[in-house]
């Protein structure tokens, strides 16, 4: 009996403090529910998207665009299930007006939808399935980030710029491994000479190791994020392969904290990037110096994501005087100006509200300090918009 | 034919890593009748231990040595705290509070060293390849681990075999009470017992940073293999052990390296990747099967 | 071994516990509007499918002491046949020859088919063996489905299959939250009170007879193997219809559903609420996914909010505090001795 008066209790109590959290604001504040990963080994993506939005706040004095915030974070743990009842409290008790911060291709068809339905507005910081910026696209939905294929399109035709005529290409057995390399392939239009799909969350890439060194291809382009691809490129080098045919790869597989996991193995590399640390502009010197003072170390692609999100909402706020679900047509119309100075340079929406922006080539090199960076080298494509467009009626 | 030699070696190759990985589960599964998945655990704290050692010294060697009594240590609390309110149950309980231990030290190890993965890499003397089979530079950590697999193997038949604690061992796991009468404090007995085995666990952990992410989670991927290692060897056989690791480390890297190749014959190219790449994901879990079908307790079954 | 208390009518502690809590869960969406928190409702929705799942593991776990640790296996096949079939009804295309469809007669039927289906296959070839084995041998299943889902292309593969909208019950508004809670609820009661009357009965007493003692029932003459894979089917099959209900209420599927962790978390819910009680299940799943939701909350509102992300670290020594300590689980203390009949 007495368990019983204690669970009950426990409810209520988690319950009342909950809602004492929630309601500690002004009446005018808007509030904004992020739902993103930042438990599991993947956690660090969300911890910078939560750490770049946050400062954007921080910078204001927790305003944006002037206007009041208040931001609720919460750990999807990758799991749609806990992504969903995440996403329902946010919209059903805490009211909030915008959802952002999902990392996973695989947390979005949850989130979004529920968003949508609400009324409320979905604003993607990092994942963007192909999906939402074709058939399905929405006129709430908007992908800060880029369209996942862009991502490897860009290195496509950055491998094509490097002068490759041949590639071997490898990604895990699934649709966004699927995708990767249709992307990459869009754009390389050299001869593919091995096609490899590989087990999701793979340890030991021997036998694909071997096919590599068998078909001596000129390049080798993966897209195995996070774990995985730091799994192959340490083995990559160990057969001493790294030398002889190079990898061209993309954003994702060379964040500055993949870098940092390996050294000099990451040396020479190229990759691409929509973003990168070494970007001349006063949005890009401004969002770096604050970052590093308030969290002691260095933005990840993430958090300049989860910063240009944060900037985004600001302008729209600002134009629309803080009325959000009060006046959508006016929230987006003021979103889909995107009225706001990117840290990635020129950036606007296309008609399906994913970005129209330049894609940098990039290569890994040692710094003054003797520490590794991605410096840019150069343009890859500009005003580059994702596939998909066409198939977007809205 | 070349090719085929060289996937063939690295099939053998991930077996061993396997076997190191499985040798302290099974070890303590057939002497102490536990099921522990949190081996995996230990397998993470092997490997932040290393790498964390490793990049104060500078010294791969001393990240390994300090890497071992650290996850002993570990290990032997966790007897000290868990383990042994565990041994008199069912394996269903074991199997829950050691699911409850990864869940701990998951979030204990993210506290500490944070999300992102360590910088851990091949000391400069094993850097490098040499052509075992003329023609194919193998990596010479590859050849290391071949070699300290074995070396665990020849040990572990050593102690269990030839020695008194061996013996001792051997009697514990069938006649608990016995040994404790023969003034043997059995508890002190598992406790170290317990640490041995992590010992293992920790050697694997260390051993695999400088080849593989070390991150959090990196030890449930690689226990889930662990398991289908020992089951199909034969829960609590060494020996059963090193010929189910080898068998999966076979079937693993060959169904990746041929079965797409082999599908395209009878498939169109891109049906063929992708369902290779599935078969190919699922081949070890099949093999499991089709051994537990045949011999419902594994190609070795311990005593008991 | 029966339930005498309920047959005696007489108010046991058991009895009234129950009692409080059906009422407890028929009142809920009612008590979550008067507490002005709704979405309460779609949070116990997850509770009761979630504890659907687990009276079904509940049911060969505590009952025939088959250790199922690929149990996830059913629910996201259940849920998938459900997926698929919408899939399929949406883009006007046939499956094996079959139209797809969004009548939840139809798939709901297919699922809890499907499911036993697989579960016959699984279950079949896994009962050769028992023990540690078993336990591996049905994770070793529900990973190479797992496997097999994430490779699958047209089904969205690791991304998952979204579905437009909830199944087509008669045409009841399903996509109402309140209306989907009470159909959940309706679902649960109906598969507790089958489990129930089959624990009960002669194939029940056949099942715990072989936990006790399988040799002992094999030389009174029963058919042991054959009475532990009907059960094995059964309980697929409840894990399937679970699915079918998870896969309406995220109106999602994706291979999440069938991962080894999903299992655990299955199994959990039983030993927490109490394993061979049937009931407990029920009560873990309220405790489990309270605790999911809110611990992070908990954190938050104390000002830890840096140890919020890091729950699990206070929840992996629950867990094992638990299974150390209170092996009645939580319906054991609630409902005390005669809580436990498996």
């Amino acid at each position: 009996m007495k368990m019983r008066t204690w669970m009950a209790g426990l409810a209520v109590a988690a319950l009342t403090a909950g809602v004492a959290f929630g309601s500690a604001q002004a009446a005018d504040t808007v509030k904004i529910g992020m739902v993103t990963t930042l438990s599991t080994g993947a956690g660090y993506l969300g911890q910078d998207v939560r750490d770049g939005f946050m400062l954007a706040v921080t910078e204001e004095g927790g305003k944006l665009g002037g206007i009041p915030v208040e931001v609720l974070v919460e750990d999807d743990g990758r799991k749609p299930g806990t992504g969903k009842q995440i996403t329902e409290r946010f919209l059903k008790r805490d009211k909030v007006e915008i959802v952002t911060g999902v990392i996973f291709s695989n947390i979005s068809p949850v989130v979004a939808p529920l968003t949508l339905k609400a009324g409320a507005f979905y604003i993607s910081p990092n994942s963007g399935p192909s999906n939402f910026a074709g058939k399905q696209c929405d006129k709430n939905y908007f992908a800060v980030a880029w369209q996942n294929d862009t991502l490897h399109e860009a290195a496509g035709q950055n491998a094509k710029n490097l002068g490759y005529t041949e590639a071997f290409i490898l990604a895990p057995n699934y649709q966004a491994g699927k995708d990767a390399l249709t992307g990459f392939k869009r754009y390389f239009k050299g001869k593919i000479v091995g096609e490899v799909y590989t087990k999701l969350g793979q340890t030991d890439y021997a036998a694909e190791i071997a096919k590599i060194r068998d078909a001596n291809p000129q390049m080798v382009f993966h897209f195995l994020p996070g774990g995985m691809g730091i799994n192959f490129l340490k083995q990559y080098v160990q057969a001493g392969l790294k030398d002889k045919i190079p990898l061209v790869l993309a954003a994702p597989s060379m964040d500055y904290k993949i870098m940092n996991a390996v050294g000099d193995m990451a040396l020479g590399i190229h990759n691409s990037s929509h973003w990168n640390h070494d970007l001349d502009n006063p949005a890009n010197k401004a969002f770096l110096a604050g970052f590093e003072k308030a969290y002691g170390r260095v933005p990840t692609v993430y958090a300049s994501q989860g910063y240009d999100t944060a900037k985004l909402i600001a302008s729209a706020l600002a134009a629309t005087g803080g009325k959000v679900m009060a006046d959508p047509d006016a929230f987006r119309a003021a979103l889909e100006k995107a009225d706001f100075a990117s840290v990635r340079g020129p950036f606007k929406f296309g008609a399906n509200h994913h970005p129209i922006h330049r894609w940098y080539s990039r290569v890994v090199e040692k710094g003054a300090d003797g520490k590794l960076v991605n410096k840019t080298t150069g343009v890859i494509m500009e005003d580059h918009q994702d596939a998909y467009v066409g198939e977007c009626k809205m | 034919m070349l090719l085929f030699l060289e996937q063939l070696l690295n099939g053998l190759q991930l077996g061993v890593f396997l076997f190191l990985v499985a040798a302290g589960l099974t070890l303590i599964f057939g002497i102490m009748g536990l099921i522990n998945l949190a081996h995996g655990s230990l397998y993470m704290i092997g490997a932040f231990a290393a790498a964390t050692v490793t990049n104060w010294t500078g010294s791969f060697l001393v990240g390994l040595l300090a890497a071992l009594p650290i996850t002993a240590a570990v290990g032997m609390a966790i007897e000290f705290v868990v383990m042994r309110r565990l041994y008199d149950r069912d394996h269903l309980d074991q199997v829950l509070a050691t699911f409850g231990l990864i869940l701990f030290f998951n979030e204990l190890i993210a506290m500490i060293w944070g999300r992102p993965p360590l910088f851990m890499t091949v000391p400069d003397i094993l850097n490098g390849t040499v052509e075992i089979i003329p023609g194919i530079p193998y990596p010479i950590y590859r050849v290391v681990i071949i070699g300290v697999g074995v070396l665990v193997a020849l040990v572990l038949y050593g102690v269990i075999a030839r020695t008194r604690v061996g013996m001792l061992i051997r009697a514990g796991s069938t006649h608990r009470e016995m040994v404790g009468a023969l003034g043997v404090n059995i508890r002190v007995l598992y406790t170290l017992l317990f640490g041995f085995g992590a010992i293992f666990a920790g050697l694997a952990g260390a051993m695999a940073g400088p080849l593989m992410s070390v991150q959090v989670g990196m030890g449930e991927g690689i226990l889930i293999l662990a398991f289908v290692v020992i089951v199909i060897g034969g829960i609590g056989s060494v020996r059963g052990a090193l010929v189910g690791a080898l068998l999966v480390g076979v079937v693993d890297t060959m169904g990746r390296a041929f079965l797409p190749t082999l599908l395209k014959t009878m498939l169109p190219p891109a049906e063929a990747d992708g369902i290779g790449a599935g078969l190919s994901s699922m081949a070890i879990y099949l093999l499991m099967a089709v051994v537990l079908v045949w011999k419902p307790r594994g190609l070795f079954p311990a005593h008991g | 071994m029966a339930d005498h208390s309920h047959r005696m009518g007489a108010i046991t502690r058991k009895t009234a516990v129950l009692a409080f809590g059906f009422v407890l869960l028929a009142a809920l969406p009612g008590i979550a509007h008067l507490m002005d928190e709704p979405f309460l409702v779609s949070t116990f929705s997850r509770v009761l499918i979630y504890a659907m799942a687990a009276v079904s593991l509940d049911l060969i776990l505590g009952y025939g002491g088959m250790v199922s640790f690929g149990h996830a296996a059913f629910f996201g096949v259940g849920a998938y046949v459900v997926g698929i079939l919408a899939h399929h009804a949406a883009e006007g295309t046939t499956v094996l020859g079959l139209a797809g469809t969004n009548l939840a007669v139809v798939s709901w039927a297919a699922a809890v088919l499907v499911s036993a289906g697989v579960a016959a296959v699984i279950g079949a070839l896994s009962l050769r063996t028992d023990g540690v084995h078993f336990i591996m041998i049905t994770l070793a299943f529900a990973q190479m489905l797992f496997f097999l889902f994430v490779s699958l292309e047209p089904y969205g593969g690791d991304d998952g299959l979204m579905m437009m909208g909830r199944n087509d019950l008669f045409g009841i508004d399903l996509s109402d939250d309140m209306t989907f809670y009470y159909l959940c609820f309706i679902a649960l009661m109906a598969f507790l009170l089958l489990t129930r009357r089959l624990v009960d009965s002669r194939f029940g007493m056949v099942i715990r007879g072989c936990k006790q003692n399988e040799r002992r029932m094999r030389a009174l003459g029963f058919p042991v193997y054959r009475y532990k894979l009907t059960a094995f089917v059964i309980a697929g099959a409840g894990a399937g219809l679970a699915g079918a209900l998870s896969a309406n209420h995220t109106e999602f599927v994706s291979p999440d559903f069938l991962h080894w962790t999903m299992s655990g978390d299955i199994m959990i819910i039983v030993i927490l609420g109490g394993i061979g009680t049937l009931y407990g299940p029920v009560v873990g799943a309220v405790v489990f996914l309270m605790l999911e939701e809110f611990l992070p909350l908990a954190f938050d509102s104390v000002g830890l909010e840096g140890l919020k992300e890091h729950w699990r670290f206070l929840f992996g020594p629950i867990l094992i505090l638990v299974v150390l300590f209170a092996r009645r689980g939580l319906f054991g203390l609630l409902a005390g001795r005669e809580a436990r009949d498996g």
